[in-house]
């Protein structure tokens, strides 16, 4: 394996509020190799989806994006203008948003949605372009294919919906997908569906992809990478393995308890809950940003918080172990 | 357990509720069966699952329940008297719902306050002073300080705004409360506290809950009875050990199957269901299911199956059916 496909060091993300600054991202560092699927998971307001987005060069022109690397394939995505972005976007990196509902075009047909980046990106006819979305809407599951083209969005399911922007992310076999919750309006019968066929199609065009949601269970089985992002910091990252078999961050193994599982969770019982909330990321952040809702918080948790682990499993935490040793439940 | 039978809080019979839709601007208008022909039963005090895709009814039968909705045909009792022959006010105070989206359900321009005490004011209970004890005992019971009173929906997150939902639910005691997707817009670490936050409610004042989810885990953990619902009908229904351990419908097992637990390794599921979910408005012949079940024989596709009882409930399948001329070794 050589050099990364996409990597990623101290990104921050400010945004100018009304009382000061908003650090909403702070100072992430993240590799991604082709072929690979990072799962970067957290709840609402951790800074995942902003994360994508300064990824894609996509944030509000207020919000303030710094970073030490972001390089994708030898291009600077620091210093890249809007023309170099434009010819990225689409191209070789894609997004499939959240909401399949509002991020399609009601006005345009779905073929004209579908071919629009092809025609732009690379040099092919009309024809060619319908013929690969006919191919890719079929890649997707999508019977009738060809008749679907001149459809508007309105006139399918969300699932279908879902699909189609699926097969637009793929019109140009990107070599990095950025999925943005892209199952989470879905049913579950559904959502197994789609993510078999990312996983799939990922495999089958060595893509890689960045999968950002909050599911734990859908982390866990799409995931080469995890990340566990808590109040904009990244406080573990590793292989699904390590992250899931040995939760190291207090947060991380707060988080498995709040699920029931099948099968092992009794059922009725009472399930684990994190207490309190997410501290206000206005102003100066000191030291952990879990400490407030930690059950092992020390005095120590306020200063530098030193990272800890070994070879791709790392955490930030004060406590050499992540406290594991203090819990008697597992995780 | 036969005596809880008979002291169903809540039943169903034959419910059936069919809208026309037109199709298109100048389309005719057809019938479209969103509950079909559904029966339950709620003995106090049990937690009834609905589950089910979207588009399946769960959501009209909440509404049905709630008397938002008149069934087309059928008959919904509560404590064994009809649901149409009792005044909204009474059905009210005995039945409440929680919706899914604290953002949309809570009146932004009301205060919490008039948000909980609304209830008592529309009942004619007490007075301004009563309210006022009323609505912070309530705030205490699901976890909010008495602060919020004064504050508004906006100023809450997502948790706290469900929070209030439920006081809004609970202040007139009610006997049944309906919830629907009551967890699935929240972060996981807030949905584990509404989870059980309603877990203790229910044993504190005997509630009766009729819980709709698409999330299966959920569902197992916190209901007592589960009816699986596909294209307006039941298909299986079973006690939660019943329905969860030994599913018997080829629907049932799929969803099961579907379900994602954090177990790393296992990779995604192939649930066989193939293609979407059918339109309601042209339901598949025989057997709702048949397209997209991987049992399929030629018998499904003609016939509609009938409700068999089954040791922890019933189920609406062929497979199980003694009289069907479906032989196993057709299945295989």
């Amino acid at each position: 394996m050589d050099k990364p496909l996409l990597s990623v060091r101290n990104l921050t993300i400010d945004i100018p509020v009304g009382g000061g600054t908003l650090h909403a991202v702070r100072g992430i560092d993240f590799d991604l190799n082709r072929g690979e699927t990072l799962c970067i998971v957290g709840e609402s307001g951790s800074g995942k989806s902003l994360t994508s987005l300064a990824l894609m060069g996509l944030l509000g022109k207020n919000i303030r994006r710094s970073a030490d690397r972001m390089d994708f394939d030898g291009t600077d995505l620091i210093t890249a203008g809007p023309r170099k972005m434009r010819a990225l976007r689409g191209g070789r990196i894609s997004m499939i948003f959240q909401e399949p509902m509002t991020s399609l075009n009601p006005a345009y047909t779905i073929g004209d949605q579908l071919t629009e980046a092809l025609l732009l990106h690379r040099k092919v006819g009309r024809e060619a372009a319908r013929a690969r979305a006919v191919e890719l809407l079929e890649k997707v599951g999508i019977t009738a294919a060809e008749s679907r083209l001149s459809q508007y969005p309105h006139q399918l399911s969300g699932g279908l919906r879902q699909r189609v922007m699926i097969a637009m992310a793929l019109m140009c076999e990107p070599e990095l997908i950025i999925a943005d919750e892209p199952t989470t309006a879905l049913d579950v019968t559904i959502q197994a569906q789609i993510l078999r066929l990312l996983y799939d199609l990922g495999r089958e065009m060595n893509m890689a992809m960045i999968l950002i949601t909050h599911d734990l269970g859908v982390v866990a089985r799409v995931a080469d990478k995890v990340a566990v992002m808590y109040a904009g910091e990244l406080v573990e990252t590793g292989s699904a393995q390590e992250v899931f078999g040995a939760p190291a961050h207090p947060y991380t193994r707060g988080l498995l308890r709040c699920i029931p599982l099948p099968g092992k969770t009794e059922r009725g019982s009472e399930l684990g809950t994190i207490p309190g909330i997410v501290p206000s990321l206005i102003g100066d952040v000191e030291g952990c940003a879990f400490r407030t809702r930690c059950p092992h918080a020390l005095p120590e948790c306020r200063a530098e918080i030193p990272r800890r682990g070994a070879g791709e499993h790392l955490f930030r935490c004060v406590h050499p172990d992540g406290a594991v040793s203090a819990e008697d439940v597992p995780a | 357990m036969s005596q809880q039978k008979q002291n169903a809080v809540l039943e169903l019979r034959n419910v059936t509720k069919t809208y026309r839709v037109k199709q298109g601007l100048f389309g005719k208008a057809r019938p479209l069966t969103a509950v079909n022909d559904v029966s339950l039963s709620l003995p106090r005090g049990e937690v009834l699952g609905l589950v089910g895709e979207s588009g399946c009814g769960k959501s009209t039968l909440a509404k049905i329940l709630l008397g938002l909705e008149m069934p087309s045909s059928g008959q919904v009792l509560v404590d064994g008297q009809e649901i149409g022959a009792q005044d909204r006010l009474s059905l009210a105070r005995r039945i409440q719902p929680i919706f899914q989206d604290p953002y949309s359900s809570l009146n932004p321009r009301k205060s919490i306050f008039d948000i909980v005490s609304l209830p008592l004011r529309v009942h004619g209970v007490g007075q301004q002073a009563d309210w006022d004890r009323e609505v912070r005992k309530i705030l205490d019971i699901v976890g909010l300080p008495a602060r919020v009173m004064n504050t508004y929906p906006s100023q809450m997150s997502g948790g706290q705004r469900q929070r209030v939902a439920i006081a809004r639910a609970l202040i007139m005691k009610p006997e049944i409360v309906i919830c629907d997707e009551p967890t699935s817009a929240l972060d996981v670490s807030v949905q584990s506290q509404i989870l059980n936050l309603l877990g203790d409610l229910r044993r504190e004042f005997g509630l009766t809950y009729l819980f709709i989810s698409h999330d299966l885990a959920v569902v197992e953990h916190l209901a007592t009875r589960v009816a699986v619902m596909y294209l307006g009908r039941i298909v299986e229904e079973a006690d939660v050990a019943g329905l969860f351990d030994a599913a018997r419908h080829p629907y049932t097992q799929a969803l099961l199957k579907s379900v994602l637990t954090p177990e790393p390794g296992l990779g995604v599921p192939d649930t066989q269901l193939g293609m979407a979910y059918p339109n309601p408005i042209d339901p598949p012949s025989g057997c709702h299911f048949h397209p997209r079940c991987p049992m399929m024989t030629e018998h499904c596709r003609k016939v509609a199956p009938r409700s068999l009882p089954t040791p922890q409930g019933r189920v609406e399948c062929h497979l199980f059916d003694p009289e069907s001329p479906m032989t196993k070794a057709e299945v295989a």
